[in-house]
């Protein structure tokens, strides 16, 4: 009955058709770098608790996706939100100077993040309390608009 | 260098592989091909009833392999076709019984007097498969548009491909058109996008497939079937024709018919 309604409002319901392909895209990614879903979750975990002991990462925005253009090539892309270290915690700098975080933030977990100062410094730093404070920063960033 | 060696697999088993190797194998010979067809199935013989043969062998692969029989003496000749023959696997033996070398040599010798040798290959991934694999020019993949059979044919094909006889081309059976209209079974488009290799026929579900199965005439020779004309389709499109693919839209709506009336179609 319900289908007949959703059929008679036009409210096309996705066919099983369609979540077959999902599934299979799915499914024949892991397959094919030998590798299941769940040791693919392990290896991010992994991944994210190494560069946790560098840097300060946002881990809600974090993505590491297998990206496959056909049978034979795929890639590993991570995109990895760090937070920008700030001299001190009450002043604004990430702020006023954008700059420095959108470049941090597009790089994601690129090579350049290690040349760049302030993310290298938001890692040297042994206190977890200036780190925190880091990232409450760039969090409230964030929210502007 | 001769006749070309084609391979049939697919992976996953019920699929339609030895449906589709008779049914090329009527559909070559009917254009003036020289064929023979090898079931190298060993241990599950199979070819030989669907192409309705079965009370006529006496030697088998296995027997000329190990020397008890001369390869002319282990070709069927098919009722209809002079130049249609069929090695029957064994039944009573396993796939260790043949090397991929025993099928190289075998091939090669067949290459010499005939356009087309077709193997069935087994189902799976195993010393059957590399049997049939080893000698193929061109391997062509029969798949079902259902997710496990995809998946099986993704894994085929990458071994495929690693053994240096890719891509191969796919064959989908047993399409269903009503159920894809309705988004109810993966499309022809769908599996193409999925495994990415060339599709060189498209088989719609077709319940004079398993009439024919009974009887032993393969569908192809059935002027009614639409099945029997999409395996034609591709037979022909194996020897190099350009053949478009059917409209398998068999009752189309009537506004779909009025459409047409309209576009003068």
């Amino acid at each position: 009955m319900t289908n007949l309604l959703s059929r008679l409002f036009g409210r096309a319901k996705k066919g099983s058709g369609a979540t077959a392909k999902d599934r299979l895209r799915f499914v024949l990614q892991h397959d094919r770098i030998n590798l299941p879903p769940e040791r693919m979750e392990e290896m991010k975990s992994e991944i994210l608790a190494v560069i946790v002991k560098y840097l300060v990462v946002d881990k809600d925005r974090v993505e590491i996706d297998l990206e496959q253009r056909d049978r034979t090539h795929s890639k590993l892309v991570a995109e990895i939100p760090v937070a920008i270290h700030t001299p001190s915690a009450n002043s604004k700098p990430v702020a006023d100077s954008g700059a420095p975080a959108d470049a941090a933030e597009s790089n994601g977990a690129d090579a350049e993040l290690a040349d760049d100062d302030s993310a290298v410094e938001a890692a040297k730093s042994d206190s977890p309390k200036d780190a925190k404070e880091a990232k409450a920063d760039e969090d409230e960033e964030d929210k502007k608009p | 260098m001769g006749g070309k060696v084609v391979t049939i697999s697919s992976g996953k088993g019920g699929v339609g592989k030895t449906t589709a190797t008779a049914n090329l194998g009527i559909s070559l010979a009917s254009l003036g091909k020289k064929v023979v067809v090898i079931d190298a199935d060993i241990g599950l013989r199979n070819l030989d009833v669907i192409m309705g043969l079965e009370n006529r062998i006496v030697y088998d692969l296995v027997d000329v392999v190990e020397g008890r029989s001369k390869l002319r003496q282990a070709m069927i000749k098919h009722k209809k076709f002079d130049d249609l023959f069929l090695i029957p696997a064994a039944q009573t033996r396993d796939k260790m019984a043949v090397s991929p070398e025993d099928m190289v040599k075998l091939a090669n010798e067949l290459r010499e007097d005939f356009d087309y040798i077709l193997i069935d290959s087994p189902a799976g991934i195993e010393r059957g498969f590399r049997n049939a694999l080893e000698p193929a020019d061109e391997v062509l993949i029969v798949t079902n548009p259902e997710v496990s059979a995809v998946r099986d044919a993704d894994r085929i094909i990458g071994l495929i491909e690693a053994a240096d006889k890719g891509p191969g081309k796919l064959i989908i059976n047993r399409l269903k058109t009503e159920l894809v209209k309705k988004g109810e079974m993966l499309s022809s488009d769908d599996v193409f996008d999925i495994l990415g290799l060339s599709i060189v026929g498209i088989i719609p579900e077709d319940e004079l497939v398993l009439s024919a199965s009974n009887s032993g005439i393969p569908v192809t020779l059935n002027m009614q079937s639409k099945a029997g004309m999409a395996f034609n389709n591709v037979a022909r499109r194996v020897i190099g024709e350009d053949v478009p693919f059917m409209n398998l839209d068999e009752n189309p709506g009537i506004l779909q018919r009025l459409a047409k009336l309209l576009n003068g179609r």
